[in-house]
């Protein structure tokens, strides 16, 4: 039933797969971070944009992320935008996170008192001197746990890529099985790696937490 | 946005769905996505209500089970929400076999996406049954009621408004997981549009109507909890009022 031997031999295949794994999370992850932000800080500085911008994101959060990769990768190409199933399936998982974070954002935003964007005008800061230095350095810190779960979230979104034949982890673990009939171990073993990276992952999120509870608890 | 917004974003939803399907080149589509749809919808609510099942057994067994309950609890949550959606049902379709278990794609499709959203679901129980205050509890010693009793009458029903909330998003995230089951062959809308692409290769309007069918079915679960909610909120005024 469970065959060690094969299990090892597979082994060095499904590591080479993981480091697609995690460049994917990483790289979408960084997408979502930095467009998750431009969302969010458009919605505070520019009120004309706070309606299309929350449909936008309303729109993605309610749609499955499999047919957002499929809508990327099949029907870009009719408008021109002939992406490799990699870059799609990258810049797919990044924007539906993206929508995510810029939701995590405009509550770090929400959460800065009022009087600080008056005490910028008493100044004479201008209004994107005053997102950049002041609301964003205060805005953020209380929000990166909550960043940090959609970085996990994200992480254990990333099989769905083998969908578009990305040779990451799960889809590595497919053609195992495919070609030698074993489901069994590649699928376990898969299953295994992420519980590891997530448990691992949440721990390190629990350690970030308390650090910046404790320096920003006065 | 407001209950009257979503509303409104819903039934500009399915019109432009119902204009789309009247159209020559979409028309032909029609039939397949509408039977994908039906499964997809049949998945969502035998899963959401074995979900449901299973996060309110789990939070309890790991609030107030013995121990080797509560361990059992704690690892179920734990493998569940650690591993991926699509993994998970893969293990259950084509491992489970090996293991001597065999089942449909069907009901590894409600078993391994309930059990998925369960085990994110079984946190928001706990944390909606710990924030009810501690002088609940008191209050229910007090009057001598068992902890049994005291769950039930007292204790769950308050939770229940604290956990509305939090379970309309995790039934949008389980709607939304269901796609994943046309990998393990099942005929949800994902799987007839991923089949009607490949054949006829109108991408654009195939998954233009996909997309808009799963926003028009995430609207009408968001405006349903939305009413649950003011409803739930209205019993517990009303209750903290007399």
């Amino acid at each position: 039933m469970w065959d060690w031997a094969f299990a090892l031999e597979i082994l060095p295949t499904l590591a080479k797969a993981a480091v697609v794994t995690v460049q994917v999370t990483v790289l979408g992850f960084l997408i979502a971070l930095v467009v998750g932000l431009m969302l969010a800080a458009c919605r505070v500085m520019l009120p004309g944009t706070r309606f299309p911008i929350s449909l936008l994101v309303e729109l993605i959060r309610s749609t499955p992320l499999l047919i957002q990769i499929f809508f990327l990768y099949f029907v870009g190409p009719s408008f021109g935008l002939t992406l490799d199933a990699l870059t799609a399936g990258i810049l797919a998982v990044g924007l539906h996170y993206a929508a995510y974070c810029s939701e995590v954002y405009r509550a770090g935003f929400e959460s800065v008192p009022r009087g600080q964007w008056e005490a910028s005008v008493a100044l004479n800061l201008g209004r994107w001197t005053t997102l950049r230095d002041i609301i964003i350095p205060q805005a953020i810190p209380p929000v990166v746990p909550a960043l940090g779960n959609y970085l996990v979230a994200l992480f254990k979104e990333t099989p769905l890529l083998s969908a578009i034949a990305v040779m990451e982890l799960m889809q590595s673990a497919k053609i195992i099985g495919s070609q030698t009939f074993r489901y069994n171990e590649p699928i376990t073993l898969v299953g295994l790696f992420f519980l590891v990276m997530s448990l691992a992952s949440a721990w390190a999120i629990r350690r970030v937490e308390t650090g910046i509870n404790r320096r920003y608890k006065r | 946005m407001g209950i009257r917004g979503l509303a409104g974003v819903l039934f500009l939803t399915v019109a432009v769905i119902w204009y789309l399907s009247g159209l020559e080149g979409y028309k032909i589509f029609v039939p397949g996505l509408a039977q994908g749809a039906a499964m997809t919808l049949q998945i969502t609510a035998a899963a959401a209500v074995l979900a449901v099942i299973a996060a309110i057994t789990a939070a309890l067994s790991k609030l107030y089970g013995p121990a080797p309950l509560r361990w059992l609890a704690i690892t179920y949550i734990e493998v569940f929400r650690g591993t991926s959606a699509l993994v998970q049902l893969f293990w259950l379709y084509f491992v489970l076999p090996v293991f001597g278990i065999t089942m449909e794609a069907y009901e590894a499709a409600v078993l391994g996406i309930g059990l998925n959203i369960g085990a994110y679901g079984a946190e928001v129980v706990r944390g909606a049954i710990i924030s009810v205050p501690r002088g609940q509890w008191e209050a229910t010693i007090a009057l001598n009621m068992t902890r049994a009793q005291a769950l039930r009458r007292i204790i769950l029903p308050q939770a229940f408004a604290a956990m509305i909330p939090p379970w309309g998003n995790l039934f949008i995230e389980l709607l939304k997981t269901t796609a994943l089951v046309s990998m393990i062959t099942l005929g949800d809308l994902a799987f007839r549009a991923q089949q009607m692409n490949q054949t006829t290769m109108k991408t654009v309007q195939i998954f233009t109507l996909v997309l808009l069918i799963y926003l028009a079915m995430s609207l009408a679960i968001t405006i349903g909890m939305r009413v649950l909610e003011h409803r739930a909120a209205r019993g517990i005024l009303r209750a903290r009022a007399a």
